[in-house]
């Protein structure tokens, strides 16, 4: 498989399945440098990595923008599609269909998710395809050179767009409302954070919403938007200490009675959440949407793990499939036999 | 207010007239005439006599006019006709004007409820008691309005001689052999013959009298055959947004996918059919499920289409297999959603922006419906690219009569595909664009390949043979031209024109998709006139050099097609500049299908003495 077995002295660091690092890493990223993104993509490295995943049994979905490119930058050996802007979530749900042992991760922006993205947004949480969705969220227009995009505050100036007139879009609370089954919100500035966000939500059955913060370096990083490192900085407050356990792994983490929350997984794998000043619990609806609120009002960035519900179907389980993948089948599984053919024709026969 | 005086009844029958006429049902949408008008059709049909059906209904659930036509022709001709021999009116608010459109010596039947003047003496007038006869039916009152045409189901019977015997099995054929629905309605069909026997002389000319001429043959819609088609093709994932008049074929396969489509051991799904939020969402599922290996359709109309276009140019250009069924309807725009047309090649051909390129199946039967969509996956596949097959509401929609579908006769062609055994084979040395072969089409692998070489980046950007990201100018040369050698190299693969001679003919009729039945009756009635025509159809697109050989070989090609632009002749002399002095353009769109009398009209004003 991979060529960890070291003939030489160097000693080479692997996980339980003999991968190193350097097979989950993607092409050299041509985005900026200090780019949020980037950092996020570390932490998809970092997470499949520490999960022992084959890269082959991930499947990678973008759409347009800075965002979208940056599946180029992480896993070069899992199979990636680029789509169209804002349609990335019908091409995920497609191919995804292809072989249900597969795990997507799909990589979105603001620009990308918020604007023409949002109809297919919304009816991928509605079917709750199993997808992680990540939404780089900068408030503002890279590629294009610095517009600002619908989640960019209402009265932030930028150097060339003026004011931005408008109401900002609300990528968690729309998660929220369109009934998303897993939805958090993080920082790009806070690693661990999103490192163990991707874990839950690669190990969550259905659609995993992370709306991380990812600060635009060259066009929003100004210390009075709430997209910038400063702001982020100054500002996050996470609602819990999160840290997944994967099923066969013994918790060894160790807390006082009372300090955490754990949620169960489907697969049985556990997040634990220690509790952060407050003792929230992500499984009340209620509570999501009243921290969602706060959030708005006090002018804070609240991360975390807002809300999940791990025992809904997948759109995938609810299809009943055949065990076998799909693109497996052969051909004598795919087309009736010819009696069928004659039975039906003698339907329509005189 | 006119006063409601009926016109002594004058006509009588000169001469019986068999088995060729067409009949009118004059109805309002959503009356449930639609049972009522295919008991009709299938009884016909059942009696071996060569029939076809043809709704001409609006947009709209319930209230507005709608007339089914059946064409009854003993020669097998059975393309709509003008103008009505049998009219049977229900409707009041288009009474008047149906009687009208009766030709003279024409039957007229009409439910007695309607008291409106009916100002003719030259048409056989028969009234029939609707509202009376439903009330002698012991059925629950909230069903009469359902049953109520089966009364002229049974008048009509009677009067042209319809067996109720086959009556009674289209309607089994309809209600799947549910037996109360089907006792329910045939028995106001035997009451309302009963009534018409006893009270109503026969005095216009129109008989049936059973032949064996559909001994052996099948009749339905193309919706359906396109449906079984692409089972029998393997379909595996179908995504697709409800849109008139393509929603019979999705619909088809969610009711055929199940019965046809299980694991015999564990009863599970070795399909998915996703009704999707809107055609964006539909193509994008179809690309992405193409995409990862999975046999992938849709199907919509016009203005699904043009939703699609963005989607279809990433599949073309990123070759990825999918197929999408265009079963056309009135363009632009909205237009008419319940009216024929044959308007969207020229969009398909160049569907996409830059220099794009489609593969166009045009099916001219039922039998091709069935026929190409199971072909459609093999050359998607085979050549990674979008194949759209151009079907139109007329077949979609609306009876017709074929040979019994033909079993495919080759095994499915997956294309150019390696698996993890493949890429040990090649020591997992392989380039996802690189052109191994020398014929355009390169290798590809699908997700779930586990297979550490398998993966690679599909993109709608700039991409070297190795799918990286590329803006080299060799690089993107070098692609465009690779897939425009694919394009040449799929040529001989794709249906080749059909050509039927004619002794001593000079001219071609030239002419694709759904218009055939009217072309060849024209041809016919030419023929009686002393001129012979050639006819070629056209199934598939890019055109071969086949189809020029052909119309280099005459003089005159009359280019036949339900547009206004006259596009199939637009695409001809594009491509055989040579043979433009030689094609002569008949365009015409009104909504409706094509007539034979158009087509004779036409031709002979250009080619009589």
């Amino acid at each position: 498989m991979s060529e960890t077995t070291a003939s030489t002295n160097v000693k080479v660091v692997v996980n339980a399945i003999g991968l190193t690092k350097a097979d989950y890493r993607g092409n050299p990223s041509t985005l900026c440098q200090g780019c949020g993104h980037n950092s996020i993509s570390s932490q998809i490295i970092a997470a499949c990595y520490e999960l022992n995943l084959y890269p082959e049994e991930i499947v990678k979905f973008s759409g347009i923008g800075c965002s979208s490119k940056s599946p180029f930058y992480f896993l070069s050996r899992s199979f990636g599609f680029n789509g169209l802007h804002g349609r990335m979530p019908s091409l995920a749900t497609g191919a995804l269909f292809a072989d249900h042992t597969l795990r997507g991760i799909g990589v979105s922006g603001d620009g990308d998710t918020a604007s023409i993205g949002m109809g297919q947004f919304k009816h991928l949480l509605r079917r709750n395809m199993r997808l992680v969705y990540i939404v780089e969220n900068n408030g503002v227009y890279g590629l294009t050179k610095g517009q600002f995009s619908a989640t960019a505050d209402r009265g932030l100036e930028l150097k060339s767009h003026g004011i931005n007139p408008y109401m900002p879009i609300d990528i968690a609370w729309e998660a929220l409302v369109g009934h998303a089954t897993f939805v958090a919100r993080s920082f790009a500035g806070d690693p661990k954070q999103v490192k163990e966000l991707i874990k839950a939500a690669l190990n969550h059955n259905g659609v995993a919403v992370l709306d991380i913060i990812s600060p635009c370096v060259t066009f929003n990083n100004v210390d009075h938007s709430t997209h910038s490192y400063a702001w982020g900085k100054d500002h996050e407050t996470a609602l819990h200490e999160l840290s997944y356990v994967p099923k066969a792994e013994e918790i060894l983490l160790e807390y006082d009675e009372g300090e955490t929350r754990e949620v169960q997984l489907h697969d049985g794998s556990v997040i634990i959440l220690k509790k952060l000043g407050r003792d929230y619990d992500p499984t009340n609806r209620e509570a999501a949407i009243k921290v969602l609120e706060e959030a708005n009002s006090c002018q804070c960035l609240i991360t975390g793990l807002i809300y999940i519900d791990p025992d809904q179907p997948s759109m995938l389980d609810i299809y009943q499939l055949t065990e076998t993948p799909l693109n497996r089948l052969r051909e004598d599984q795919l087309r009736p036999p010819k009696e069928t053919l004659e039975s039906l024709n003698r339907m329509f026969q005189a | 207010m006119e006063t409601q005086v009926r016109v002594e009844q004058q006509a009588v029958i000169t001469e019986k007239i068999v088995n060729d006429f067409s009949i009118t049902v004059a109805t309002v949408n959503g009356s449930g005439s639609q049972t009522s008008n295919a008991a009709i059709l299938r009884a016909i049909f059942k009696m071996g006599i060569p029939v076809s059906g043809k709704n001409i209904f609006p947009s709209n659930i319930q209230g507005l006019p709608t007339w089914y036509t059946i064409r009854v022709n003993k020669d097998g001709f059975v393309a709509r006709k003008e103008e009505a021999d049998i009219l049977i009116a229900m409707n009041p608010a288009t009474f008047s004007k149906d009687l009208a459109s009766l030709k003279p010596g024409g039957a007229f039947f009409y439910a007695d409820d309607i008291r409106l003047p009916i100002p003719r003496d030259d048409v056989v007038v028969y009234p029939m008691p609707v509202k009376q006869l439903i009330r002698q039916v012991e059925i629950p009152s909230y069903l009469r309005d359902y049953v109520a045409n089966m009364v002229y189901v049974g008048v009509l019977a009677q009067m042209i001689g319809i067996e109720l015997e086959k009556i009674r099995q289209a309607l089994e054929f309809h209600f799947k052999g549910k037996a109360k629905p089907v006792e329910i309605n045939f028995s106001v069909v035997s009451l309302a013959a009963e009534w018409a026997r006893e009270n109503l002389e026969k005095r216009d000319p129109y008989v049936l009298e059973p032949m064996k001429a559909t001994e052996g043959l099948i009749l339905t819609d193309g919706n359906t055959a396109a449906a079984l088609g692409a089972i029998y093709g393997g379909v595996q994932f179908v995504s697709w947004y409800p849109i008139t008049p393509a929603t019979s074929l999705a619909e088809n396969l969610q009711q055929y996918l199940p019965k046809l489509r299980k694991d015999p051991e564990t009863g599970k799904n070795t399909f998915v059919v996703v009704q999707a939020e809107d055609e964006s969402a539909a193509i994008g599922m179809a690309v992405g499920a193409g995409w990862g290996g999975l046999r992938a359709m849709s199907s919509t109309s016009g203005p699904g289409l043009s939703l699609m276009t963005e989607y279809l140019g990433l599949a073309y250009f990123a070759e990825v297999p999918v197929v999408v069924w265009d079963i056309q309807r009135v363009g632009p725009s909205t237009g008419l959603p319940t009216r024929t047309a044959q308007g969207d090649l020229t969009f398909v051909a160049f569907m996409g922006h830059g220099d794009t390129q489609n593969i166009i199946l045009m099916p001219g039967s039922i039998n091709e419906c069935f026929e190409f969509a199971w072909k459609a996956f093999d050359l998607a596949e085979q050549f990674q690219t979008p194949v759209v097959v151009l079907s139109d509401l007329d077949f979609g929609m609306n009876q017709w009569m074929g040979k019994p579908f033909e079993y495919p006769d080759k095994p499915m062609n997956r294309g150019k595909v390696l698996w993890e055994e493949d890429l040990e084979k090649l020591d997992g040395k392989w380039a996802r664009y690189l052109d191994v072969d020398g014929d355009g089409i390169p290798y590809r692998t699908v997700i779930g390949n586990r297979h550490p070489r398998a993966a690679y980046f599909t993109r709608g950007t700039g991409h070297d043979e190795y799918a990286n990201y590329s803006e080299d100018p060799h690089h993107w040369h070098a692609l465009l031209n690779r897939l425009k050698k694919k394009f040449e190299t799929l040529k001989p693969f794709l249906p080749p024109p059909v050509v039927e001679t004619m002794d001593g003919s000079r001219i071609n009729l030239v002419a694709f998709g759904s218009t055939e039945p009217a072309i060849q009756e024209a041809r016919a009635l030419l023929r009686a006139q002393g001129i012979a025509s050639d006819f070629t159809r056209i199934r598939s697109y890019p055109f071969t050099d086949q189809v020029s050989q052909i119309c280099s070989g005459y003089d005159r090609n009359y280019v036949i097609e339900l547009n206004r632009d006259g596009q199939l002749h637009q695409l001809l002399r594009m491509h055989f500049p040579e043979l433009a002095p030689k094609l002569i353009s008949y365009a015409y769109t009104d909504g409706l299908p094509l007539t034979a009398k158009q087509v004779y009209e036409f031709i002979l004003s250009k080619e009589g003495g």
